[in-house]
């Protein structure tokens, strides 16, 4: 097919579309003309404008004024800057970890042929589907200090709970718990995993006199490594971005005293509430930046411990 | 036990032990569910207490240790929520965002992936990298421009801004949906081209009927994000009568706080079409799970 290509592309433009080939790089064209159009005008563009956006003072009113790196001077200078990226870092420092591993050990337990096992999935997996927002409002019933479920739970063993969402402390953590709380999703990956490696490989280890741990440690988790590098890269991508979850929770305003306030909660209120578009597209940049480094850092470090079956074949 | 086998002829302890890393005695079995059940219990008994609560007066939610079945159930919960906000238009809306969010998921991208996945052109796999690295690009980076576009447009305010982009498709959606269409065997499509079908009858008349277990998968992934989708309708809309869900829920968390009856009923509402699609269509959820690695 390869070799009739000359031939049938070197005739005068107009020869080509009507050509049974160019009929169909027609169609092709045609068929993906909406996705063309969609992505010029709702991804290329706003792209484009927002690296040249970031360097501007723009409230949407007023025209845009130029005002070169004044944003990225400002956005040093800014305490709130720091805080919401401390608090966006903390979460995900704590929340990615930690939603793996309790996925990870759920998904072990789950790989075997325990009864009820599709009943316990169904368990594990379903809070990770209940919309964002619902969940939002279903923790703030749990976590009410004086009578909510948590604290009552805690009472049993003579432990007098936090104040949660009004302490200063507790209030990450409690995002966080949400978090591993949603992460079915990353449990039914592993799960499908675990059940792609070989049975053979088990039983060669146990041939050999491998315990259950060894077999976790020497076949189990390495084979595991590149889904766990996926959950890994898309975790971080995400829990950067957590917003809607925190937002129902304190109200949009990332409290008490800002021990809450995320970076796109930050980013959100200077776009929207203050019209400070210029600044916004500037906080933006900087968090795609710090996404892109994260995950080419991650990417770059994947050959040191993601098992890779290349090599093999 | 594994020590023992290397006393024993090691095919014989394989043929024996076919599956060595499941269940062979009875104490790992019990223990086991000794973990995976408190656990569980953890994971589900919050969706348990918000059906639950929804079901009581405020009375009944402050006592403790809390019930797990109201004693006695209490319903008014539920019409007392539509006399604070009207959520069967809150729910009508946010089918208006879920409709054109799975046109686009079936006919815009698929309509794509075919021309990836079977059609011949100049650029192809230039276009297709782009497409690719699209999908590495976060929604927020998009946000404020799109936004002031819209704005310019006067469209905010409106639901166009949260359709229109929809309708277009979404690279995510063409990459999977091409996949798929890969696996197809190219001879039925043939056999109709060469009938003197066009290439779009083909695709409507052979392709899509055969990809009707994928455009599940897409289906369910479009609509669980409209669905959910948050930030969306909080920057866009403005006027009560065109929230949707999301929004409408919001009604009880800041300006009723304390109704955790109400609110909680709110979300039941919210989170049941869900839960019950999820019961329909449990595989489809899987599978798309598994296939992207993504969550709503």
């Amino acid at each position: 097919m390869a070799a009739t290509t000359p031939a049938l592309s070197t005739p005068t433009a107009r020869g080509f579309w009507k050509s049974l080939r160019g009929r169909e790089a027609l169609s092709f064209y045609l068929f993906i003309a909406p996705w063309t159009l969609g992505f010029l005008a709702f991804i290329l563009g706003p792209i484009v404008a927002s690296l040249a956006l970031g360097f501007t003072r723009y409230d949407i009113i007023l025209p845009a004024k130029w005002v070169g790196l004044e944003n990225f001077r400002d956005l040093i200078a800014d305490p709130l800057f720091r805080i919401s990226l401390g608090n966006t870092v903390y979460i995900v420092l704590m929340a990615v970890p930690l939603g793996m591993v309790v996925s990870f050990l759920i998904a072990l337990l789950l790989n075997q042929k325990v009864r009820g096992m599709a009943a316990y999935r169904t368990g594990y997996f379903i809070p990770s589907i209940v919309p964002a927002v619902a969940s939002a409002a279903l923790w703030l019933y749990l976590l009410q200090p004086q009578w909510g479920l948590v604290n009552g739970f805690l009472d049993l063993f003579g432990i007098k709970g936090p104040t949660w969402l009004a302490s200063t402390t507790w209030s990450k953590p409690s995002i966080i718990m949400l978090m591993v709380w949603a992460s079915g999703g990353t449990m039914i990956i592993y799960l499908a995993g675990l059940q792609d490696i070989p049975d053979t490989l088990y039983e060669a280890a146990s041939i050999d006199g491998a315990s259950w741990l060894r077999r976790l440690v020497h076949v189990t988790i390495p084979l595991m490594t590149p889904t766990i590098f996926f959950t890994l890269v898309m975790g971080i991508i995400g829990t950067f971005q957590v917003f809607s979850v925190v937002f129902v929770l304190t109200d949009g305003m990332g409290g008490p005293l800002n021990s809450t306030l995320v970076y796109l909660i930050y980013v959100y209120r200077n776009a929207f509430v203050f019209f400070r578009m210029g600044y916004a597209s500037a906080l933006s940049l900087i968090l795609f930046l710090i996404i892109l480094v994260l995950t080419l850092a991650n990417v770059r470090l994947a050959g040191r411990w993601v098992y890779s079956e290349v090599e093999m074949e | 036990m594994a020590t023992n086998t290397r006393v024993q002829p090691a095919p014989a302890v394989a043929a024996a032990q076919p599956r060595p890393l499941r269940g062979r005695s009875g104490f790992m079995a019990v223990f086991r569910h000794v973990i995976l059940l408190p656990g569980v219990v953890f994971f589900v008994i919050p969706l348990v207490f918000m059906v639950s609560t929804s079901l009581k007066a405020l009375r009944q939610i402050a006592l403790f240790p809390p019930e797990l079945i109201p004693n006695p159930v209490l319903w008014a919960n539920y019409p007392e929520v539509f006399h604070y906000a009207p959520m069967h238009l809150y729910f009508v809306n946010t089918l208006f965002l879920v409709l054109p969010a799975i046109f686009g998921a079936v006919f815009t991208s698929s309509l794509a992936a075919y021309a990836f996945a079977r059609l011949r052109a100049p650029g192809k796999n230039a276009i297709f990298i782009i497409l690719l690295s699209t999908m590495m690009v976060p929604a927020f980076v998009t946000m404020i421009p799109t936004y002031i576009l819209f704005a310019k447009l006067r469209w905010v305010g409106g639901f166009k801004p949260l359709v229109i982009p929809y309708l277009m498709g979404s690279a995510f959606f063409v990459f999977l949906l091409r996949q798929f269409f890969l696996t197809i065997p190219r001879e039925l499509e043939d056999a109709a081209f060469i009938d003197g079908s066009s290439r779009l009858r083909t695709f409507t008349g052979i392709v899509l009927p055969l990809a009707k277990p994928v455009l599940a998968t897409v289906t369910i992934f479009a609509f669980m994000a409209s669905w959910n989708e948050y930030m969306g309708p909080l920057i866009y809309l403005s006027n009560k009568k065109q929230y949707v869900l999301s929004l409408g829920l919001q009604v009880f968390t800041d300006a009723y706080g304390g109704e955790w009856g109400l609110l909680m009923a709110a979300s039941t509402m919210m989170v049941a079409p869900v839960i019950l699609l999820f019961f329909f269509a449990q595989k489809h959820f899987v599978t798309g799970i598994t296939m992207s690695g993504l969550k709503g």
